[in-house]
């Protein structure tokens, strides 16, 4: 019960503690920000008449965040870092462009293929990284990163030449994708259940799958011990594979939701540099799925809220980003102390009774 | 075609060459830092964050004394200390360290960027050059590597002082000894979990060292993302360097060779020119998959030098805890 308490308010008090610090820093009384956030992300007071644009944004930042955090949890099992998680969902949101653009059909027919699409992408590039681990025995943290670099340079490439606006080349991004693309949202704002159900499915896909199916069991063991699962039978290689495949179409229906979802078209810095936030996401949940919606709302919030600050409070707007940061740090930090003193103390029992 | 050829010609004439070793300053620290780190076991993977913050931390030290010598300690003051909250977390509470290391690099990235606001655009301060005497007029290697500054200087000397020390001195295999087989250098009486620490802190100084290089001296200056994806090159070279201090060195001037490649293919291709730029990237991870190929390894098995050349095997123990008793 204690340490269950100091886990959670020793990251809380440290995070109050350095955000609070910075601010003086900063020169700012330290309510003021964290009160914008909140307000640029779901208003002041929250859920406030008016706010529905906001909380819709809010929304449709939470839903990349959380599917890209879901597929993060399955390669996590596996024991695998896939921090080329951001080139999944550039790729899966260059597929979805692609669908969008070329494509003509029906409302319905045209957002299932831009997902559809979308996860493709992702899972091509997912098992890229894959293969180059499990066949080229390139360590998947660099395998990742070297295809995130291609990605983005690839989206570049397609918005300043193949796919450049009508008129002038520009790095603002493609042309607006036609209606009939979108994902359908609530009017008045860029709100999609749609999105919401797939990732709220996802979510609950990936706690099935390590609850309940054998898949996701012998996916744990490869994680927890390679040599050993190979040893028992389990086909090593082949399910690490996997795991980049369904972690890569998760990350790529993500990229689906920010082209088609959120900014309508194709821009240079699709990602939004969600996927490494999902990473921090993954770690703060301790890799368990439920946890995942929540913390992706509340790294939402704070990336939503605090680009406020510029414009409020001439605070900088990457203050959100220095907070996720501190908090993960001393959440990890915490829970690693709390562990070290259990351990401590059980060592010192033993002793004793010795 | 023509234009892809012409571009390669252009790299070896003698004003590219010595700009490329001029340009490798900051990546020779933070590679040599990061090689000291890992063979010792400890994965820095912070670099990326840490290097951009200590480059900050550098330009504004700098900036504010108008001693450009200053920046350097500082910077090197804020490597050491992101390493030892890797070294601390790994070895004391024993936490993962690529969990650790990449939060860090997040959040030093962000702080990066939140404190260094008002510096965005200030004038640079440099590094004087300083041609050594004598030696700067020799034909070729004098305009390479005697005409630079200290900065450069010290580099290509670190370099041959972490070779010296890693393969040449008791010291050094210590060093290899807690990176490789922890048990073994512990039963000799060798404090491993001390010197994990000694030496993450000296990698964390370079890496710092080497963010200051390139704000002081290489890209003088401070703007946002300054270093941006230079640190994950740095892990990058390590490992195609086989975590070795000379091999890695020679990763970071072909890196060099093919950045000023990308830069003299620029005109030709004009469409691609917000492309050719980011390519030595990926590049570096193709090498990566070159020096991992274990069909390609296998054949050079019989080769023994060739293999000696090409290998790249980390320390057994990278990664890992070490837990007394």
């Amino acid at each position: 019960m204690s340490t269950r308490l100091t886990n959670l308010l020793l990251p809380t008090a440290v995070v109050l503690g350095s955000a609070t610090g910075l601010l003086l820093l900063a020169g700012t009384n330290p309510w003021d920000p964290l009160r914008l956030i909140v307000e640029g992300s779901i208003g002041w007071p929250p859920f406030e008449e008016g706010t529905s644009a906001k909380i819709g944004d809010t929304v449709m930042v939470w839903v990349p965040i959380a599917l890209a955090a879901a597929g993060l949890i399955v390669t996590f099992s596996a024991g695998m870092w896939n921090i080329g998680i951001e080139g999944q969902i550039i790729l899966g949101a260059i597929a979805a462009s692609w669908v969008a653009r070329e494509v003509s059909a029906s409302r319905p027919v045209l957002v299932a293929l831009t997902l559809l699409a979308g996860a493709a992408g992702g899972l091509l590039w997912g098992l890229l990284v894959g293969v180059l681990r499990t066949a080229g025995g390139v360590n998947e943290i660099f395998g990742g990163l070297g295809l995130d670099f291609v990605a983005v340079s690839l989206t570049t490439y397609l918005i300043l030449d193949p796919w450049r606006r009508s008129g002038v080349a520009s790095t603002s991004g493609t042309d607006i994708f036609p209606d009939d693309a979108l994902l359908p949202s609530l009017s008045g704002t860029r709100l999609s259940p749609l999105a919401i159900l797939i990732t709220l499915l996802a979510i609950v896909g990936v706690w099935i799958l390590f609850r309940g199916t054998l898949y996701g069991l012998k996916l744990k063991a490869v994680g927890r011990n390679r040599r050993s699962a190979f040893l028992m039978g389990v086909p090593t290689n082949r399910y690490l594979l996997g795991a980049f495949m369904i972690c890569g179409a998760l990350a790529g229906m993500a990229g689906t939701s920010q082209a088609t979802g959120f900014h309508f078209k194709l821009i240079p810095s699709i990602s939004g540099n969600y996927g490494f936030l999902a990473i921090l996401v993954v770690l703060l949940a301790r890799f368990r799925a439920f946890w995942v919606i929540p913390i992706s709302f509340f790294f939402a919030m704070i990336a939503v809220g605090s680009s406020q600050l510029d414009l409020r409070l001439d605070l900088s707007s990457t203050l959100g980003g220095v907070l996720q940061g501190v908090l993960v740090l001393s959440a990890m930090f915490g829970m690693g102390w709390a562990a070290f003193r259990a351990r401590r103390k059980i060592a010192a029992g033993a002793g004793g009774a010795g | 075609m023509s234009g892809f050829v012409n571009a390669f010609v252009d790299m070896f004439d003698t004003a590219t060459i010595a700009s490329i070793v001029a340009g490798a300053s900051g990546l020779l620290y933070a590679t040599m830092g990061e090689t000291i780190s890992e063979k010792a076991g400890v994965v820095n993977l912070s670099v990326d964050g840490s290097m951009m913050l200590a480059a900050l931390a550098g330009f504004v030290v700098a900036f504010e004394t108008g001693t450009v010598w200053y920046g350097f300690p500082a910077a090197a003051a804020v490597g050491v200390a992101v390493a030892l909250i890797i070294a601390y977390g790994n070895i004391r509470l024993s936490l993962n360290q690529v969990a650790v290391g990449f939060v860090l690099f997040a959040l030093c990235t962000e702080l990066s960027r939140f404190l260094g606001r008002s510096y965005v655009g200030r004038p640079p301060v440099f590094v004087p050059a300083w041609d050594i005497p004598g030696l700067s007029s020799i034909p070729f290697f004098g305009r390479v590597l005697f005409n630079h500054n200290v900065i450069v200087y010290l580099s290509l000397l670190t370099v041959a002082a972490t070779y010296l020390f890693m393969y040449r001195t008791r010291r050094g295999l210590a060093l290899q000894g807690i990176g490789e087989r922890p048990e073994a250098a512990h039963a000799r009486g060798i404090p491993v979990n001390k010197l994990r620490y000694f030496y993450t802190a000296v990698g964390g100084a370079l890496i710092g060292i080497g963010g200051a290089a390139f704000t002081l001296d290489v890209r003088a200056g401070w703007s946002d993302g300054r270093t941006r994806n230079l640190g994950w090159i740095v892990l990058a070279i390590v490992i195609f360097g086989g975590w070795h201090p000379v091999r890695a060195a020679i990763g970071v001037l072909l890196f060099g060779a093919l950045q000023a490649f990308a830069l003299n293919l620029q005109p030709e291709f004009p469409s691609l020119s917000q492309v050719l730029p980011t390519m030595p990237f990926p590049a570096m991870i193709l090498a990566l998959v070159i020096v991992n190929w274990k069909a390609l390894l296998k054949w050079l098995d019989r080769y023994p030098f060739l293999r000696s050349i090409l290998r790249s095997d980390p320390p057994t123990a990278i990664g890992t805890r070490f837990d007394v008793g």
